[in-house]
C-alpha cells in the first residue's frame, strides 16, 4: 500500500465537473509534481488532499487511512501557497513557531525548531524581521521552513515559484527539491511549467481538463507521452503525418522516403511525433534521411533552431552554434537525419 | 492670488470651527466675576453624580465594545470568508440604525421586554442594562462593521485562514492570533467611535432610565450657566484624546506597513 492514495477523486462545482476520476498513488518520500494548463483542475485536487475542498466523491487515504472526513487542522499536512500567505502580525520566527505553537509545544522546544528551520533555509539571522522587510524569495523561503517545522506527513506546495522572477525561481526551486531530499517528506507540487516539472519531480502527473492524461518520470512523459496532450503540452513536438505500408511492421513513407518502425501500427494514415532534438542537420548515421527547404532561422544563443518544410510538412529542429561554420541559410536544401525509434506514433 | 484666497478659505473654515470652542472655553472659565478660573470644573467634578453617570457610561461603552468585537469580527470574518454573496444583505442591516431614530428602538424594546412580555427585560436593573448595552451595540453597528470590513480587506482573510489551518489552528485560534491582529487597528477606530457615540447618547439612557452621562449632560444644559460648557470642554478633550490614541496607534503599529 502506497503512502497516498487517491482514487476515484472527482469533484463538481455546481453543474461543471472540473476533476474526473483521478487516480493516483505516491509513495513515501517521493516528488509529485501536477502538471496541467491554467483551469485543468491542479488546484483542486491539492486543496481536496489538503482538506480546504470536499470531494464529490472518491477517496483519500494517507498511509491506509481514510482521510476525507478529517477537517484540515487535523491532517497534519503542511501547505506553501503562491501568494506565501505569511502572518504579516508575526516575525519570522513567529511565523515557523506558529505550527508548533498551536500544537502547545514549549518555547524552548519551539526556539530550537525555529532555528533549525531557519538554518534549513539558509536564513537563520532573519527571525526578528517582519514579513514586509523580505524579498519574495525570502518570504517564500519563510513560507517553506513555516509549513515543514511541524513536522507534517506530507507538503503540499501551489505554485510556489510563480510570483518571482526568473533568477530565483531556478534556485529556489533547486534548493525545494534539496530539503525535500534531506528530510525525505512527501511532497506535491502544483506547476504548470513544465520545465520546473521536468526538472524537479520523481513523477509527474499531466493533467488536462480535470482528468490524469499521463503519470510517469519526466523522461517517460518526455519520450514517451501516452497521449497527444501530453505529447504536445510537455516540451517542443513536431507532428508529421504518414502513409502505412505495412500496419504489421510498421512500415510508413514519410516525406516521400520509407522507414519501418519495427511495431505494429493502425492502417491508413498515423500522426508521428518526433522532438526537434532528434533530427539531425545531415544523415550522421541516422537510419532514415529526408530532405527539405529550411524555411526559418531563430538564433537563439548556443543553439540555432531551424524550420524545415518537407514537402508540405513543416520541422523545427536545433542545431549547436558551432563557431566556424555558418548555419544554413533561408531557402538552402538540406538534407536531415532522424532515427526510426525516435518516431512516436501518437493515437488520438 | 490663487493662493490668498486659499488662505482666506482655510481662515475662515478654521474660524468656523475653532471660534465657538474658544467661545466655550472661554465661558467655561468665567465662573467666577471678572477673573479666569477652573471654579465651574471644581463644581463639576465636586458633583457625585457626575461621577456616577461618567463611570456608568465609560463602563457602559467598554462592554459596547467589546460585545461589539466580539460580534462583529467573527461575523465579518465569516461574511467574508464563507457567504460573501450576502455581503451586501450584511451591510444593509448593519446601516439600518442610521436610517431609524434611537427613539423608535427604544419603545420597540420598551414594547416587546416589558415586565408583561415574555422576556421582561425592564423588571429588572441587570436586563435594563443589558437592554441598553444591546441599544448602544445597535447604534454603533454601522461603524463598527464597516471599521472591521475594510480592515478585512487589507488582509488576504482565506489564504491565511488556510494557512494556519494547514498549521494545525482552530477557528478560535485563527480569529484571535491571525485575524484579530491584523485588523487591531480597525477594530480600535471602531471602538473610538463607539466611545464617542456611548458617551453622549440621551435617548435611549434616558427613555430607559437609566444614569448615564448624557442625560446628566442635558440636565445640567437644562439647570445652570457655566457647568454645562464645562462639561463640554471635558466631553471635547476626552473625544480629541481618542482621535489622538487613534493615531498613535496606528503610526506605532510595528507590521502595518505597505509591503515593499
Ligand atoms: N470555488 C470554485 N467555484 C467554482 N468553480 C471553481 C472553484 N474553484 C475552481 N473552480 C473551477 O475549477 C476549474 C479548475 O480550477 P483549478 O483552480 O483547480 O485550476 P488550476 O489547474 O489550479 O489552474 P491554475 O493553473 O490557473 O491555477 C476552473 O475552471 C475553475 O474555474
Ligand atoms: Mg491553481
Amino acid at each position: 500500500m502506497s503512502f497516498l492514495n487517491i482514487s476515484h477523486l472527482e469533484k463538481s462545482f455546481g453543474p461543471t465537473r472540473v476533476v474526473k476520476d483521478f487516480n493516483l498513488s505516491v509513495e513515501k518520500g517521493e516528488f509529485i509534481s501536477l502538471l496541467g494548463p491554467s483551469g485543468c483542475g491542479k488546484t483542486t485536487v491539492l486543496r481536496m488532499v489538503a482538506g480546504f475542498e470536499e470531494p464529490s466523491s472518491g477517496a483519500i487515504l494517507i498511509s491506509g487511512k481514510d482521510v476525507v472526513k478529517l477537517r484540515p487542522n487535523q491532517r497534519n499536512i503542511g501547505m506553501v501557497f503562491q501568494s506565501y500567505a505569511l502572518f504579516p502580525n508575526l516575525t519570522v520566527a513567529q511565523n515557523v513557531g506558529f505550527g508548533l505553537k498551536v500544537k502547545g509545544a514549549g518555547s524552548a522546544e519551539i526556539r530550537t525548531r525555529v532555528g533549525e528551520m531557519l538554518e534549513l533555509i539558509g536564513l537563520p539571522d532573519l527571525g526578528g524581521r517582519y514579513p514586509f522587510q523580505l524579498s519574495g524569495g525570502q518570504q517564500q523561503r519563510v513560507a517553506l521552513a513555516r509549513a515543514l517545522a511541524p513536522k507534517p506527513h506530507m507538503l503540499l506546495l501551489d505554485e510556489p515559484l510563480s510570483a518571482l522572477d526568473a533568477k530565483v525561481r531556478v534556485s529556489l526551486r533547486n534548493e525545494i527539491r534539496s530539503i525535500q531530499k534531506e528530510l525525505g517528506i512527501t511532497t506535491i507540487f502544483v506547476t504548470h511549467d513544465q520545465e520546473e516539472a521536468l526538472s524537479m519531480s520523481d513523477r509527474i502527473v499531466v493533467m488536462h481538463a480535470g482528468i490524469a492524461e499521463q503519470v510517469g518520470t519526466p523522461s517517460d512523459i518526455y519520450s514517451r507521452p501516452a497521449t497527444r496532450f501530453v505529447a504536445g503540452f510537455v516540451g517542443t513536438l513536431n507532428t508529421i503525418e504518414a502513409e502505412v505500408l505495412d500496419s504489421a511492421i510498421g512500415r510508413l513513407r514519410l516525406a516521400g522516403v520509407e522507414t519501418i518502425l519495427n511495431r505494429p501500427v493502425p492502417d491508413g494514415t498515423v500522426t508521428l511525433g518526433l522532438r526537434p532534438e532528434a533530427v539531425s542537420l545531415g544523415q550522421n548515421g541516422h537510419d532514415t534521411a529526408v530532405t527539405g527547404t529550411i524555411t526559418e532561422v531563430d538564433f537563439l544563443g548556443s543553439v540555432i533552431r531551424l524550420r524545415a518544410d518537407l514537402g508540405g510538412q513543416t520541422i523545427a529542429f536545433d542545431t549547436f552554434n558551432t563557431p566556424g561554420t555558418a548555419p544554413p541559410t533561408l531557402g538552402e536544401k538540406v538534407v536531415l537525419g532522424l532515427r526510426s525509434a525516435d518516431l512516436l506514433v501518437i493515437e488520438d | 492670488m490663487r493662493k490668498a484666497a486659499s488662505w482666506a478659505i482655510l481662515l475662515l473654515g478654521m474660524a468656523y470651527f475653532i471660534l465657538p470652542l474658544i467661545g466655550m472655553v472661554e465661558f467655561s472659565l468665567s465662573m467666577k466675576r471678572g477673573e479666569y478660573s477652573f471654579e465651574a470644573y471644581r463644581v463639576v467634578l465636586a458633583d457625585p453624580r457626575f461621577r456616577e453617570t461618567f463611570m456608568y457610561s465609560v463602563v457602559m461603552a467598554l462592554l459596547t465594545i467589546a460585545f461589539g468585537v466580539f460580534l462583529v469580527v467573527p461575523t465579518a470574518f465569516w461574511v467574508r470568508l464563507k457567504m460573501p454573496w450576502i455581503r451586501p444583505y450584511i451591510e444593509f442591516v448593519t446601516l439600518l440604525p442610521l436610517v431609524i431614530p434611537a427613539i423608535v428602538i427604544v419603545f420597540g424594546y420598551i414594547r416587546l421586554y416589558n415586565t408583561s412580555s415574555w422576556l421582561p427585560l425592564t423588571g429588572s436593573l441587570t436586563g435594563t442594562n443589558a437592554l441598553l448595552l444591546f441599544g448602544y451595540m445597535t447604534l454603533s453597528l454601522p461603524y463598527m462593521y464597516r471599521a472591521i470590513d475594510t480592515g478585512l480587506r487589507t488582509i488576504d482573510v482565506a489564504t491565511l485562514t488556510e494557512a494556519a489551518q494547514s498549521l494545525g489552528a482552530g477557528w478560535v485560534t485563527i480569529l484571535a492570533k491571525v485575524i484579530l491582529p491584523n485588523v487591531l487597528v480597525a477594530v480600535l477606530s471602531g471602538a473610538f467611535v463607539t466611545f464617542a457615540i456611548v458617551m453622549g447618547e440621551f435617548t435611549l439612557a434616558a427613555l430607559l432610565n437609566r444614569p448615564a452621562f448624557g442625560p446628566y449632560l442635558q440636565l445640567m444644559g437644562a439647570n445652570r450657566a457655566y457647568e454645562p460648557f464645562a462639561l463640554s470642554t471635558i466631553a471635547f478633550v476626552i473625544t480629541w484624546a481618542c482621535m489622538g490614541l487613534l493615531n498613535l496607534v496606528t503610526r506605532f503599529s510595528k507590521f502595518d506597513k505597505a509591503p515593499r
